[in-house]
């Protein structure tokens, strides 16, 4: 059995939905990044303390017609490469302190 | 001595800020008053205010990466050819170059970024004109044809600048002003500020069109000729939020064109 994990914004980032893309500036070294759709979701419900698997439960298995173990498996390779690139926190534990950065997604 | 040098110090006001660069060479004063005429203000009170020590000129060099950033409450600004320090609680500065415009010239460009950064403007890689007392931003990279625009603009538009623009979001909307930061033009821009009607992500192509750009790609086009430097998160932020809502609310365009007159056609 998986352990439950969770993710949360990085504190670092702003962030703001334009023109249909979740854009996101990284504070410390100034990279851009554009989200895609599925990553705009887990994006904006990255509380910290919502565990991830009920993320993709919630907000991708019930819009797309996707099994929740493959929905799990890819929002988790997706969840450790926004950590990789710095503008998501990904952990074992909740969360509870993370706050969404400042002017956060519109 | 001129007026404008008589303490020892010269007034630049561009984008509305003015900055006193104060040196007891009078020889350096005369350069600035020569490369920023236009933009001298001759009894002014200045908003910022730098004294300039002179070096020998081959120290450092301007190829050099530029560093901005903060250390005990303090800007440090450095490249090989200049380094300046800026307290921003005192508005006082000082800068460590030789006679070099280019040095100086840098500096004067930090220190509005950082100004406006905190006020939702922002220096921006474009040309810019005011026609019909519209002002029309033409971005792009090197070689996108800024200059060639610049060049072309039509006798009824003044050019604010063929390199770097300069905007301000002020009450009434976003506006923008002259610069005397001359690219390959090598001639100031004009010193006026007009409300800013458009901004154009500069192609050049076979034929003269405008098309289309949708906000995210406007964006990313805006943020990819943003001139900055600071390595200062917050001010990151807010320039990177800055520059959608200038996206939210100027129109943003492709122009594409041909290098001759006919493309000033589609400006009005």
């Amino acid at each position: 059995m998986s352990t439950q994990r969770y993710v949360a914004r990085a504190a670092n980032v702003a962030a703001r939905m334009i023109g249909g893309e979740m854009m996101i500036m990284s504070g410390s070294d100034s990279s851009l990044y554009s989200l895609n759709e599925t990553a705009s979701i887990l994006w904006q419900a990255a509380d910290g303390v919502t565990p991830l698997a009920q993320i993709v439960e919630q907000h991708i298995c019930a819009d797309y017609a996707v099994d929740a173990a493959t929905a799990l498996r890819d929002a988790e390779e997706l969840a450790e490469e926004l950590a990789r690139q710095g503008i998501l926190v990904l952990s074992d534990a909740p969360l509870p302190d993370s706050r969404p950065p400042a002017k956060a997604s519109a | 001595m001129t007026g404008a040098a008589a303490n020892g110090r010269v007034d630049i006001c561009i984008g509305g800020v003015t900055v006193g660069v104060r040196s007891s060479d009078a020889g350096f004063r005369r350069l600035l008053e020569h490369r920023y005429a236009g933009f001298v203000e001759f009894g002014a009170s200045p908003d910022y205010e730098f004294e300039v020590e002179l070096t020998q000129p081959h120290e450092g060099s301007a190829d050099d990466d530029v560093r901005v950033y903060r250390s005990n409450g303090l800007w440090l600004l450095e490249r090989g050819d200049f380094r300046a320090e800026w307290d921003p609680a005192t508005r006082r500065g000082r800068i460590r170059q030789s006679a070099n415009p280019y040095s100086i010239d840098t500096v004067l460009r930090i220190v509005h970024t950082l100004v406006l950064a905190r006020e939702g403007g922002f220096l921006l890689h474009a040309a810019s004109a005011v026609r019909n007392g519209r002002a029309f931003v033409f971005s792009g990279v090197s070689g996108a044809g800024k200059t060639t625009l610049a060049r072309l603009a039509p006798p009824d538009a003044d050019v604010l600048t063929d390199e770097i623009s300069y905007v301000r979001k002020e009450a009434g909307g976003y506006y923008a002003y002259g610069t005397p930061f001359a690219g390959e033009l090598a001639r100031v821009g004009a010193n006026l500020r007009a409300p800013l009607d458009t901004i154009y992500l500069l192609a050049q192509g076979a034929e003269n069109r405008v098309s289309d750009v949708g906000k995210a790609e406007a964006a990313r086009g805006i943020l990819a000729n943003m001139l900055f430097f600071a390595e200062d998160a917050e001010l990151v932020r807010a320039v990177f939020l800055s520059a959608l809502d200038l996206v939210e609310h100027v129109p943003v365009l492709r122009l594409t064109f041909r290098p001759e007159a006919a493309a000033w056609d589609l400006i009005r």
